[in-house]
C-alpha cells in the first residue's frame, strides 16, 4: 500500500484533462434529455422560422433570396446557449451531490477541471455543428464560402460554444445550484433574440431595437457565421466574430477560474 | 348561504396556489416575462416584415404580434399552472388534496381557477405595455371581450393538457413534456406573417393547426375585422371537452397511485 | 505534540468559525494513533463533518492546527490529500457512470500508470463485492452498493489514513455490517488509520477502538467505549408491573436499590447503586411485597448514557438536522 502511494505521483495535466473530458462526453451522451433538445429545438426553430419568415426575402435590401440560408446561423448560436446550460448544469450537479469534493481530494488541478469540462463541450459542439450544417444543406441552404468554409464554420461555432460554456461553468461554480444555472437560460435567450438574428441590422426599422442589436455582441457572432453562408469570406464579419468569441472565452474562463479558486478551497 | 363542497374545494385549492404564486416571484415572473420578451423582440426586431408585399394588416405590426403574444401568454399561463400541479404532487401535497375531498375533479377546477387569475394579471400587464408601445386596436368593446374570452379558453386548454401530464407523471421533470408540445404548436402558426404569406411545410401544418384558427381570430378581433367566431368557439370548446377527459383520467391515475 | 508515526491524526485547538457567527468547531484536541479506528460520535449539528472537512483539507481551519499522516493540513495540503482517502457524508458518485468508469477516472486523477489503473480498479471492485455490477450505471445501485463503491474509490491510491463521514447512514443492517467488516479489516490487516464519524451508538460501540464524543463543537468525552461507560458506571434496571396500578409500589421497592431515572409509561427504572449482582435481591424484594412484574430488564450503561451525563441530553434525536447551524460545507463558501 505504501509503495502504491509513493508511486502515484501527480498525474500529468493532459491525463487529467483527457479523463475529465471523456467523462463529460460520456455523461452528455448518456442523457438524451441533455443532447436531444440541443439538437431538436434549434432545428425545429430553424424550420419554423425559415418557412415562417421566408417572405422577409422580399424586403428591399435583403441580402439573399433564401431565408433558410440567412437564418442558418441561428441553430449554431442557439446550440451554444444549450452548451452553456448543459455544461453549467453538469458542474452544478457535481457540486450539489458532492462529486466535486471527491475531485478536490485528488491531485486534480483547477485548470484541468475547467479544461476537461470544456473539452467535453468541444466534442458535443462538433456533433451539434455537424448536425446543423447537414440539416441546413439538406434543406437547401447554401454555403457561399465553399468547402473551405466548413472548418472555419466549425472553428467559430466551437469557440462560441466554449465562450458560452465558460459562462455556464462560472454560474455553476459561483452558485453551486443547477436551478440557478437553468434560470439564466431566459436571459441568454433574450441576448439571442435582441440581435440581428432575424433581419440584417440595417433592415431593422425600430431604432431602439437596432441600437440594442448593434451593442449586443451576439449580433456579431451571428453575423460572422452568417457571412460564411451568405457572402463567403467577409473579413470584417469574420474578424469581429472570432475576436468577440475569443474575448468571451478569455472573460468567461477567467471568471470561472477565479470562482473555482474560491469554491475549491483546498488548503 | 353555504357553498357546495365542490366549490369550497376548488376555491380552497385556488387560494392556496395563488398565494404560493404571488408570494414567490420566481413562480410568477416567467409567465410574465416571456410574452413581454416576445412582444419586444418581434414587434421591435421584425417590424420591417410588414413592408413585405401582400402583408395586409391595417392596425400595424405591433398589433399583429400582440395577437400571437396574447395567445402565447394564455397558453403559458396554463402550462405554468401545470408545473405547480406537478410540484404539488411530487412533494406530497397532492396526496393531501386527494384525501381531503371526494369530488376530485374539484381539484382540477381549483387549478383552472388559479390559471385564470394568473393569466388575468399577465394580460393586464402585457396589454398595458403593448398599448404604451403604440399598439392600435380597431375592435370594439364586444370584439375585445370576445378576444379575451377566447384567450381564456386557450388558457383552460393548456391547463387541462398540462394537468393530464402532471397528474400522470407527478414530477417536475415532466415540465418539458408539458411545455414543448404547446410551444411547438404555437410556433406552427402564422407567427410572423399572415397565413397567406407562409411558405412550405409550415403553411400546410398551420392550415390544420387549431391554434391557427384562434390566432387568426385574435388578429381579426383586434383589427375589428370579421372573425370566424363560431368556428373558433366550436374548436376551443371541443378541445376543452377532449382535454377535460384527459385531465380527469389523469386524476384517476394519481388516485390509483396513492 | 508531534506525530512520531506517519499515519496518525492529531489536532490542537482546531477551530472553525461561521461568518459573523458562533464556532462550528470550538477548539478540538485529539490524537488518533496509527492503525486505530477512532469513532467521532455526536448528534446532527455537533461539528463532526466540519471537523472532517478540516482534517481532509477541504476547509481551512480558522484557528488551531492539525496534522494528518505527518503533514500539516494547512501548509501541506497536497501531501495530506495524497495520504488520505475520504468517503464523505454523501456517497459522491456520478449517476451516469459505471463503477468501472469511476475507478478509471479516480485512478487516472491519482496518477496511477495506465496498466495499474485497470488492475487496481478491478481489484477494489472485486473486494467490495461489486464485480457483478461493475458495468452498470451507478444510478441503478442501492444505497449499500453506492457506499461500497464510495469506500473503494477512497482506497484507490492506497491511503494510510481513511476518513469516513457517517458511512452507514441510511443503510440496511446487512449492508452496514458488511461495511463494518471491511473497515475493521482495513485497520487490522493493512494498518490503515480510520477516523469515523457517526451518530449511531452501536456503530461507535462495535467498530471504534476509541471514541470521541462531540457536542456543540467541543469534545465532551473521549476514551474507549468500555472506559467511557465505566465512568458512568452503574447499570440500570427497568421493571414493568403486571398491574399498571402498582407502578408506585414497584417504584418504592426499587428505590431501595438505587436512584429513580426516567422510564417509559407503565414502567419503573432506577440506576443501581451496586451492580448487576443486586438483581437477585431486587427479585426477592419484589416477591416479598407480593408484586408481580411482566418484564424485568437490566440495562448496561450505553454511550447515550455517557452523552446524557456530559450534556444533559440524549444523543439520539438531539440534533436539529444535518449539520444545521453550520455553514454549508464545500460545495460551500470559504470563511
Amino acid at each position: 500500500m505504501s509503495a502504491l502511494t509513493a508511486n502515484a505521483e501527480r498525474s500529468p495535466l493532459p491525463t487529467q484533462v483527457g479523463s475529465l473530458a471523456g467523462r463529460s462526453v460520456l455523461r452528455t451522451l448518456r442523457q438524451p434529455a441533455m443532447i436531444v433538445p440541443s439538437l431538436v429545438f434549434p432545428l425545429f426553430l430553424l424550420a419554423v422560422n425559415s418557412a415562417g419568415l421566408d417572405a422577409a426575402t422580399e424586403i428591399p435590401g435583403f441580402p439573399t433570396d433564401s431565408y433558410l440560408t440567412f437564418i442558418l446561423a441561428f441553430p449554431f448560436v442557439q446550440g451554444a446557449l444549450f452548451a452553456t446550460m448543459n455544461t453549467g448544469q453538469a458542474l452544478a450537479e457535481d457540486i450539489e451531490n458532492g462529486f466535486f469534493n471527491r475531485l478536490a481530494l485528488t491531485p486534480l488541478r483547477g485548470s484541468a477541471l475547467i479544461a476537461g469540462q470544456l473539452g467535453g463541450l468541444v466534442v458535443i459542439g462538433l456533433l451539434q455543428a455537424t448536425v446543423y450544417l447537414a440539416a441546413g444543406l439538406f434543406a437547401g441552404a447554401e454555403l457561399a464560402a465553399g468547402p473551405l468554409g466548413v472548418p472555419a464554420l466549425f472553428a467559430l461555432s466551437i469557440l462560441i460554444s466554449i465562450g458560452f460554456g465558460g459562462i455556464g461553468m462560472f454560474m455553476a461554480i459561483r452558485t453551486g445550484s443547477g436551478e440557478t444555472v437553468q434560470g439564466t437560460f431566459p436571459l441568454l435567450f433574450v441576448l439571442l433574440f435582441f440581435s440581428s438574428i432575424s433581419l440584417p441590422r440595417d433592415l431593422i426599422e425600430e431604432t431602439w431595437f437596432r441600437t440594442v442589436a448593434t451593442v449586443n455582441p451576439v449580433s456579431y457572432l451571428i453575423e460572422g457565421i452568417r457571412s460564411l453562408f451568405v457572402y463567403g469570406w467577409d473579413a470584417e464579419a469574420l474578424g469581429l466574430a472570432f475576436g468577440i468569441a475569443c474575448a468571451l472565452i478569455v472573460i468567461s474562463i477567467s471568471i470561472s477560474s477565479l470562482a473555482l479558486r474560491e469554491r475549491m478551497v483546498r488548503t | 348561504m353555504s357553498r357546495s363542497p365542490y366549490v369550497s374545494t376548488a376555491l380552497g385549492i385556488a387560494w392556496r396556489s395563488l398565494h404560493n404564486v404571488f408570494t414567490n416571484p420566481a413562480l410568477l415572473l416567467p409567465a410574465l416575462i416571456f410574452p413581454l420578451f416576445f412582444l419586444a423582440a418581434f414587434a421591435g426586431g421584425l417590424s420591417a416584415i410588414s413592408d413585405t408585399p401582400g402583408f395586409e394588416y391595417p392596425p400595424g405590426y405591433t398589433t399583429f404580434v400582440f395577437g400571437f403574444v396574447l395567445l402565447q401568454a394564455s397558453a403559458l399561463g396554463g402550462i405554468f399552472t401545470g408545473f405547480s400541479i406537478a410540484a404539488d404532487f411530487e412533494r406530497g401535497m397532492g396526496r393531501r388534496m386527494l384525501l381531503a375531498t371526494r369530488r376530485r375533479s374539484a381539484i382540477i377546477a381549483g387549478y383552472a381557477l388559479t390559471a385564470a387569475v394568473r393569466v388575468l394579471v399577465t394580460w393586464t400587464i402585457v396589454t398595458t405595455v403593448a398599448l404604451l408601445a403604440g399598439m392600435s386596436v380597431g375592435g370594439d368593446t364586444g370584439e375585445i371581450a370576445a378576444l379575451y374570452a377566447i384567450s381564456l379558453t386557450v388558457n383552460v386548454i393548456a391547463l387541462l393538457f398540462a394537468a393530464g401530464i402532471a397528474l400522470r407523471l407527478r414530477t417536475l421533470q415532466a415540465g418539458p413534456l408539458m411545455q414543448f408540445p404547446i410551444f411547438m404548436l404555437l410556433f406552427m402558426t402564422p407567427v410572423y406573417v399572415p397565413q397567406a404569406l407562409l411558405a412550405g411545410w409550415v403553411s400546410h401544418v398551420a392550415s390544420v393547426n387549431p391554434l391557427t384558427l384562434v390566432l387568426n381570430t385574435n388578429r381579426h378581433l383586434l383589427a375589428g375585422q370579421t372573425a370566424e367566431l363560431f368556428a373558433t368557439y366550436a374548436v376551443v370548446l371541443g378541445l376543452i371537452c377532449l382535454l377535460a377527459a384527459w385531465a380527469v383520467t389523469g386524476m384517476r391515475r394519481a388516485e390509483a397511485a396513492g | 505534540m508531534r506525530a512520531t508515526q506517519d499515519n496518525s491524526i492529531e489536532a490542537s485547538g482546531l477551530e472553525r468559525k461561521f461568518k459573523n457567527g458562533p464556532l462550528a468547531v470550538a477548539g478540538i484536541d485529539l490524537r488518533v494513533e496509527p492503525g486505530e479506528i477512532y469513532g467521532f460520535l455526536g448528534p446532527n449539528g455537533a461539528g463532526k463533518s466540519t471537523t472532517v472537512h478540516m482534517l481532509t483539507t477541504l476547509l481551512p481551519p480558522s484557528g488551531g492546527s492539525a496534522r494528518v499522516a505527518g503533514h500539516d493540513v494547512v501548509a501541506e495540503g497536497p501531501a495530506v490529500r495524497a495520504a488520505i482517502g475520504a468517503a464523505l457524508q454523501e456517497a459522491a458518485l456520478d449517476p451516469h457512470l459505471t463503477a468501472r468508469e469511476h475507478m478509471r477516472l479516480q485512478t487516472a486523477l491519482h496518477g496511477l500508470p495506465r496498466a495499474e489503473r485497470v488492475r487496481r480498479g478491478d481489484a477494489l471492485i472485486e473486494r467490495v463485492g461489486l464485480a457483478d455490477a461493475a458495468d452498470r450505471r451507478v444510478s441503478g445501485y442501492s444505497g449499500g452498493m453506492k457506499r461500497r463503491l464510495d469506500l473503494a474509490l477512497a482506497l484507490v491510491h492506497g491511503p494510510r489514513v481513511l476518513f469516513l463521514d457517517e458511512p452507514t447512514t441510511g443503510l440496511d443492517p446487512q449492508s452496514r455490517a458488511a461495511l463494518w467488516d471491511e473497515v475493521a479489516r482495513l485497520a487490522r490487516e493493512e494498518g490503515v488509520t480510520v477516523f469515523l464519524t457517526t451518530q449511531y451508538l452501536e456503530e461507535a460501540d462495535r467498530l471504534a477502538e476509541r471514541v470521541g464524543i462531540i457536542d456543540g463543537g467541543r469534545i465532551v468525552a473521549e476514551g474507549t467505549p468500555a472506559t467511557l461507560k465505566a465512568e458512568i458506571g452503574r447499570p440500570g434496571i427497568e421493571a414493568v408491573p403486571v398491574e399498571p396500578g402498582e407502578c408506585g409500589r414497584v417504584q418504592g421497592v426499587l428505590a431501595r436499590f438505587g436512584e429513580p431515572v426516567p422510564a417509559a409509561d407503565g414502567s419503573v427504572a432506577v440506576r443501581l447503586e451496586g451492580g448487576a449482582e443486586q438483581l437477585t435481591d431486587i427479585v426477592r424484594a419484589l416477591d416479598g411485597e407480593g408484586l408481580r412484574v411482566a418484564n424485568l430488564e437490566l440495562h448496561a450503561p450505553s454511550l447515550d448514557d455517557v452523552f446524557l451525563e456530559k450534556t444533559g441530553r440524549h444523543l439520539e434525536g438531539a440534533g436539529d438536522g444535518p449539520e444545521t447551524g453550520e455553514e454549508p460545507l464545500p460545495a460551500g463558501a470559504a470563511a
